[in-house]
């Protein structure tokens, strides 16, 4: 199956029934599989006249109840940083899928890693997942639309031209092994709903138009009624609250493999297309007897920190080979500190590194 | 909420008069609004509400209508959000003849902002951005919704509330893309630093004096139209829908919509 379409197959399957995309390369077998697919399911798909457009539309769908959807690439989703920051402000559960491409042209690349994290205005967390595989691109989307329920906030699943755009062989889930996620309703009268008082886990319940309940939902700061309100202490505790029911599950939602890290020296953290050779040459480190550890991750943010050090409680070097000019290895120093040398391993030429090259790599820093 | 004098508190009550009067229940309704100062009507609505992002209002509102068509959705916009930051969705959503009312109130300024200028500020005129006088000309946003293929569209005043009100109700019960500038008035900045009219009852004095029925607009030569508010209704049609469109296409794939 192509990358692009397993995306769309694992929306599907998630509940996804509503899609808004703008055209851009290697994105749009997205778009047009959707245009094919959500007729034969009850849902619905526009292509609407920009990315703007798109991101909005789909967070109209989303408050009627309807899991949405857009996806793009990398340009285009400079524009749909304004429909995030408004996502998270009103907490809304949308997906959205940024098949990551260079500036100005289609090769593939690790870029957007930090702008997937930081582009929005505003006070945020957000949830980004990383497949590496045709396989990943189908449960990670899934996945996706599960934390997006869960959590009411944006989820961006953070693809590649890379995998989008392979064919590889995958297993498609029995509807009966499918762990669907929806989100919290309302269980009291309407003159009762607060719909922003959040629960224990800081999320509120969430209701939809056209049902009993009347909610605004605005970007401005608003109180627990949802009104438009502003006092130092009420701003202050809204943010905390959606920036912290994210934060404090980070090792909830962390997903990731790891392979010999028990006893490794050197361990190799890597995401997405890349971690692809970088687990082919741990293996054949450990061959050549060199005590090397992989740790895969399948989401970057919120940061997996725990994963991150429990994977390299022995180790003396970690390595971390992106394709881009080196960006998530300052988060991966950052989280391990002192612990160990944390050394970045660039590969900027669109291709990711061969497992003889990260083999190389890793006998030169011994 | 709302300066004192300002047209929005009007064209909010004529609103709710409409919706009154047609006895529609509010519970199927949803107001959505950008950002200036009309666009904060539906914040103040007791209904199902969006607001805070400005021009996107109608993107919201395709979302809204392809998944749950029976709600009935109605825009609340000024000059900027609609006929600048918004043209795009704007131009779109009347091409796709989407099933809302759009109320776009026209102050002829950025107000909410400190008095720039906008899209539909007069020639010639004042503002904090044209500090030696307007050097563009205002929008015609009714010309443009029906070239963009609007099947409702009208222009009134704060002047004719009456008028204002039977429109209202004709957007409301129309399907399709109804859309209706309200030329109001901003005694706060546009009166005063563009026009030089403080007092709020002259204001709509002026957008009195300064109405012509389109019959009339239609037997004069176009320089004497300059400033003047042509006001009645340009278009009535109906013609299909975004929606109709998209149950034609699901029953011949056979498939039943899980709306209908």
């Amino acid at each position: 199956m192509l990358g692009n379409h397993a995306i769309v197959e694992g929306a599907i399957a998630a509940g996804c029934r509503y899609f808004a995309g703008y055209p851009i390369t290697p994105a749009n077998e997205i778009s047009e599989w959707m245009a094919k697919r959500l007729p034969e399911v009850g849902g619905r798909f526009i292509q609407m006249e920009d990315e703007l457009a798109s991101i909005y539309s789909v967070c109209g769908a989303s408050l009627t109840g309807t899991k949405a959807m857009t996806a793009t690439a990398s340009a285009g989703y400079n524009y749909m940083q304004e429909g995030i920051e408004y996502a998270v402000a009103a907490e809304v559960p949308i997906v959205i899928v940024d098949v990551m491409r260079q500036r100005g042209d289609n090769y593939p690349t690790q870029s957007d890693v930090m702008q997937a994290r930081y582009g929005a205005a505003g006070d945020h967390e957000m949830i980004v997942l990383t497949p590496s595989s045709v396989q990943e691109l189908f449960d990670l989307t899934f996945e996706a639309f599960n934390l997006a329920e869960r959590f009411r906030n944006p989820v961006i699943v953070l693809s590649e031209a890379t995998i989008s755009l392979m064919h590889e062989g995958i297993r498609l889930p029995r509807p009966e092994e499918l762990r669907i996620v929806n989100r919290k309703k309302p269980n009291v009268p309407p003159d009762q709903f607060m719909p922003f008082r959040a629960e224990e886990d800081l999320i509120p319940p969430m209701s939809e138009f056209g049902d009993e309940y009347k909610v605004l939902y605005t970007l401005n700061p608003h109180d627990e009624s949802g009104r438009i309100a502003w006092t130092p202490e009420m701003y202050e505790s809204l943010y905390s609250r959606i920036t912290k029911k994210i934060a404090d599950k980070a090792d909830e939602i962390a997903m990731y493999d790891s392979e010999f890290t028990g006893d490794a020296e050197i361990v190799v953290i890597a995401y997405g297309s890349e971690a692809r050779g970088c687990v082919e040459a741990v293996r054949m480190a450990r061959k050549l007897g060199v005590k090397a550890g992989m740790l895969k991750l399948k989401n970057i943010w919120p940061v997996p920190e725990k994963a991150m050090k429990d994977s390299t409680l022995n180790a003396k070097k970690v390595l971390v080979p992106e394709v881009n000019t080196g960006r998530y290895f300052h988060v991966v120093r950052e989280t391990l500190g002192c612990r160990a040398e944390v050394i970045s391993v660039p590969k900027n030429q669109g291709r990711i590194h061969s497992p003889d090259e990260i083999l190389a790599e890793i006998r030169r820093v011994l | 909420m709302f300066c004192s004098g300002c047209g929005c508190g009007q064209i909010m009550n004529a609103l709710l008069f409409a919706i009154d009067e047609l006895k529609l229940d509010t519970k199927n309704m949803v107001a959505i609004g950008g950002v200036g100062c009309s666009s904060r009507i539906p914040a103040y609505l007791d209904m199902y509400a969006i607001h805070g992002v400005h021009g996107r209002s109608l993107a919201y509102a395709t979302g809204i209508k392809l998944t749950k068509p029976e709600l009935k959705v109605v825009v609340l916009t000024g000059d900027g959000d609609c006929g600048s930051i918004g043209g795009n969705h704007l131009i779109h959503a009347a091409r796709r003849n989407l099933d809302v009312t759009v109320i776009m109130v026209n102050n002829g300024v950025y107000a909410m902002t400190g008095g720039q200028a906008g899209p539909m500020t007069l020639g010639g005129v004042y503002t904090t951005t044209t500090p030696r006088g307007n050097l563009e000309k205002p929008f015609d946003l009714c010309k443009l919704v029906e070239t963009a293929g609007g099947t409702y569209v009208a222009r009134w005043t704060t002047a004719q509330p009456a008028a204002l009100i039977r429109a209202i109700k004709r957007a409301l019960l129309h399907r399709g893309f109804a859309f209706i500038e309200v030329a109001s008035q901003c005694p706060t900045i546009q009166g005063r630093y563009s026009l030089g009219i403080l007092d709020p009852v002259k204001n709509i004095e002026y957008l009195q004096q300064n109405s012509i029925t389109r019959e009339q607009a239609a037997k004069m030569v176009p320089e004497k139209l300059v400033g003047k508010i042509v006001v009645g209704k340009f278009v009535e049609k109906q013609l299909p829908t975004l929606e109709d469109s998209y149950r034609e296409m699901e029953n011949k794939i056979g498939h039943v919509s899980k709306q209908s």
